[in-house]
């Protein structure tokens, strides 16, 4: 395309430079911002079509995107692109590679100057076919010592060339493909670990029997089933932040450290109970960890930041006790943060907590004080009159969006009240207020 | 010629050219010696085809060897069911058309519906008043969802989007203005979910695949491949870790994934026909799945297998929705001949078959705190029954 050549051209082309990335440096990097508004100026369109054009050049793949391989869009920012090398100097396998994807994609019915093209790579293609299966092995032995820079620029190249081009899902042509693939994951799924069916079956069965008092179609739900009564009582009994919990609540929390933590009510319990241990930072780190993973893409660095000064950094103030390695591994990998990168600490915090915190409080005086508060509400036997007359005063109750925005004021509350104290920072006034009445008492003495 | 079955995307990529090649030469043989490269060729075809053939009766011959009980032996000792007095307790008019999708709040009384005529409404189930109405741009809106927050819901169909529309307290507002397009697809959405938060969707699409988007950029977070035809369902697990789910498809397989690296690490073949739906066991060991072979069947994750069939001479359409009871004993289904068949999951058999729908149930959630579960039909309603 010969608009392509013109924008990679030194002087008149987009703007290109060398960009780090990661700890290497790619040469000949573009952003997005400068793309377009080069495509605006030499088109004289506006932005939007200029913004339409580019992404077409992403999606067929002349310009890739450095870092999001998968996204195939041009953004109009800091985005970085690199320019796929041009199809006329391609590699001649690669050049096959391409016009074969072509041929199939548009079902033999190329247009004449690329049947011709097609047909004279057949040609020389016959001749060529071991020096083919040769150069490629000898290209992935090479690709091996390149530097670094290269390498890295070639695996994006790849990349987002099998990104664009990837074969298609079916049909027989893919057979190949599609085969060597099964086989490898059949070979995977043979050596994976499996476990006894008297034993997994038997967790099932104990899962049900753990569970059957909780479930509404088996056992009778108290007071009563709203559904069936059309009063509520059982909904507002068990609220997210209600005083006193019913006994079935608390008692589904000793069901498991899952149970306890994803009922909000019963984390706030436990967290009584960690203070009263002065061990509140192992369940701190995980919920911080649990907000980095389901967060926006945005706030993951600055999230990840606050983390370690919080929880890991030596000396944090809410510094927590991991193995040596899992640590090092952690910190260095949110030199680059991403979502999983807390992955490997949080498996380990939760541990800690599944396999000791959590028992020695459901042996504590806090869980048992609230087993003895819990309230067991009476079964309400309403006669179908009455259920007709509940139905007449159904209230609506107070709306999802109400109780949201109340409880992002409570966790702003909490969040505030539970701040790290800075010790340093407290240390040094005291220092500075001692300083002041020892100077006071050698002037006095 | 060099055959590699060695991992590694360079191999792959080689054998992909050995592929053209052979393609090639299958559609114009001239010269000789090509006959004798195109014979190899076909060797090594065939030899790529029995060696798969072979893996995968390995493959079952590893699962038997620990396969040394049947559910229904272990469920012996488990207490009988007695009888069930289920009904209707709330019928929800106000669709137009077909109502294809519903989700539940976890407010444990709201829901979102969505309908072939392009309406999404969200409905106090308890009280049956309609609180908010949105009509898509499209029509047959396959998939909606409620956002964790209960703040949100999110909606889309033939329009191979996924969007987000932040729910107000004001009635008169136009939702439509807030609206957020997320996910785009290639072909028709057929389901959404959000993850833990607000933030992520995780979507699955008739073009095969099945994605995780961000919500604030509409960035693609990962995508998954490895299904064969449409993807018409998904569900997340139940765990504490959370970074799996559960796909199933027209190519008639459930796919476990892993959401952080995109790969598939558990795949089950035995339906007989497409997976319409699937459902997570409570615990996250095990997931069901329902199908237009008429069955439901239950997958042991741990085990690597099969478990159970839920089925019945009797019962020949197909299934279009399953879900669990709130501790994993029962299994219901929605089919496609207006009925709920409610199973016995550890014992097998059915308890109970609810009638009341005029059209084919298309969608059945139980709700969050397991008191009810909520259809929707064909027939243009949604019921609540419990």
């Amino acid at each position: 395309m010969a608009l392509v050549v013109e924008m990679q051209d030194p002087k008149g082309g987009v703007k290109g430079s060398e960009q780090k990335l990661n700890v290497t440096s790619i040469p000949y990097v573009i952003t997005g911002e400068h793309v377009l508004t080069w495509i605006t100026n030499k088109m004289k369109s506006n932005t939007e079509e200029a913004q339409v054009m580019a992404t077409m050049l992403v999606a067929y793949g002349y310009i890739y995107p450095i870092q999001n391989h998968k996204k195939l869009v041009m953004c109009n920012d800091g985005t970085l692109y690199r320019f796929q090398t041009d199809f006329g100097t391609f590699d001649t396998v690669d050049s096959v590679v391409a016009m074969m994807k072509l041929n199939i994609r548009k079902k033999g019915m190329l247009e004449a100057y690329e049947q011709a093209h097609y047909n004279h790579l057949n040609k020389w293609l016959n001749h060529k076919w071991d020096f083919i299966v040769m150069q490629a092995t000898e290209q992935y032995k090479a690709t091996k010592e390149r530097k670094k820079a290269d390498r890295v620029v070639l695996d994006c190249q790849e990349r987002a060339y099998w990104v664009v081009n990837r074969p298609p899902v079916s049909g027989t042509d893919t057979f190949f493909h599609t085969a060597l693939t099964h086989n490898i994951f059949y070979q995977q799924t043979i050596m994976r670990s499996r476990v006894k069916s008297s034993v997994s079956l038997g967790a099932l069965v104990k899962y049900v029997t753990t569970y059957k008092n909780h479930d509404a179609f088996l056992a009778p739900c108290l007071p009563s089933n709203p559904w069936l009564t059309n009063n509520d009582n059982y909904w507002t009994l068990n609220t997210r932040r209600v005083e006193t919990p019913t006994k079935m609540r608390v008692e589904r929390w000793s069901f498991s450290l899952f149970e306890l933590l994803t009922d909000l009510r019963g984390r706030d319990d436990f967290k009584i109970f960690l203070k009263k241990e002065f061990s509140g930072e192992n369940l701190a780190f995980w919920e911080a960890a649990e907000e980095l993973k389901w967060g926006t893409a945005s706030s993951m660095s600055s999230k990840a930041e606050t983390i370690f000064k919080t929880f890991l950094a030596p000396g944090a103030p809410r510094w927590i006790n991991i193995d040596g390695r899992t640590m090092g591994m952690t910190v260095k990998g949110l030199e680059h943060p991403h979502r999983y990168v807390l992955e490997a600490a949080q498996t380990h915090v939760f541990m800690l907590m599944k396999k000791d915190t959590f028992f020695r409080y459901l042996k504590s005086p806090t869980y048992k004080d609230i087993q003895k508060k819990a309230l067991s509400p009476e079964a309400q036997n309403f006669s179908p009159a009455q259920i007709e007359q509940n139905a007449q005063s159904c209230s609506p109750g107070i709306h999802p969006i109400i109780l949201w925005q109340q409880e992002m004021e409570e966790n702003a509350k909490a969040a505030a009240a539970s701040a790290p104290v800075d010790v340093k920072a407290m240390m040094s006034k005291m220092d500075r207020k001692n300083k002041h009445i020892l100077e006071f008492m050698h002037t006095r003495f | 010629m060099v055959v590699c079955c060695c991992l590694g995307r360079t191999a792959t990529w080689v054998s992909y050219q050995l592929k053209i090649h052979a393609q090639k030469y299958m559609r114009s043989p001239l010269i000789p010696e090509m006959a004798t490269q195109e014979v190899q060729l076909n060797e090594t075809l065939a030899h790529l085809k029995s060696e798969s053939e072979s893996l995968k009766s390995k493959l079952e011959e590893e699962r038997a060897k620990l396969h040394d009980v049947e559910l229904h032996q272990v469920a012996e000792k488990v207490e009988g069911l007695g009888q069930f007095v289920m009904k209707t307790r709330r019928t929800l008019k106000g669709h137009g058309n077909k109502v294809l999708c519903m989700d539940w709040c976890k407010d444990k009384r709201r829901i979102v519906s969505s309908s072939q005529d392009g309406k999404v409404i969200v409905w106090d189930a308890f009280t049956t008043n309609k609180e908010h109405a949105v009509t898509m741009p499209c029509t047959w809106v396959m998939a909606c969802a409620y956002a964790p927050s209960g703040c949100a819901v999110a909606c889309g169909g033939l329009d191979n989007k996924c969007s987000v529309y932040p729910l107000s307290l004001d009635k008169n507002e136009n939702l439509a203005a807030k609206k957020k397009s997320v996910a785009m697809h290639t072909n028709y959405l057929s389901a959404c979910s959000f993850t833990n938060s607000d933030m992520q969707i995780l979507t699955s699409s008739g073009d095969g695949t099945c994605a995780l988007w961000d919500v604030e950029s509409g960035q693609l977070l990962q995508s998954f491949h490895g299904h064969a035809a449409d993807v018409l369902c998904l569900d997340l697990a139940p765990s504490e870790t959370g970074n799996t789910f559960v796909s199933g498809g027209c190519d008639k397989k459930a796919n476990v994934w892993d959401m952080r690296s995109g790969q598939c690490i558990q795949s089950f073949e035995t339906h007989e026909s497409d997976i319409n739906s699937v459902r997570y066991y409570p615990s996250g060991d095990a997931f069901a799945s329902g199908s237009d072979d008429a069955t439901c069947r239950l997958y042991d994750l741990r085990a690597d297998r099969e478990v159970a069939i839920y089925s019945k001479e009797s019962i020949i359409f197909g299934v279009s929705s399953v879900d669990f009871s709130l501790s994993g004993r029962l299994l219901f289904g929605g089919y496609n001949d207006y009925t709920i068949n409610v199973w016995d999951v550890l014992k097998g058999t059915r308890v109970s078959i609810l009638f009341g729908h005029e059209n084919r149930v298309s969608t059945l959630r139980v709700s969050p705190d397991g008191t009810a579960f909520s259809t929707g039909s064909w027939d243009h309603t949604l019921r609540i029954w419990a």
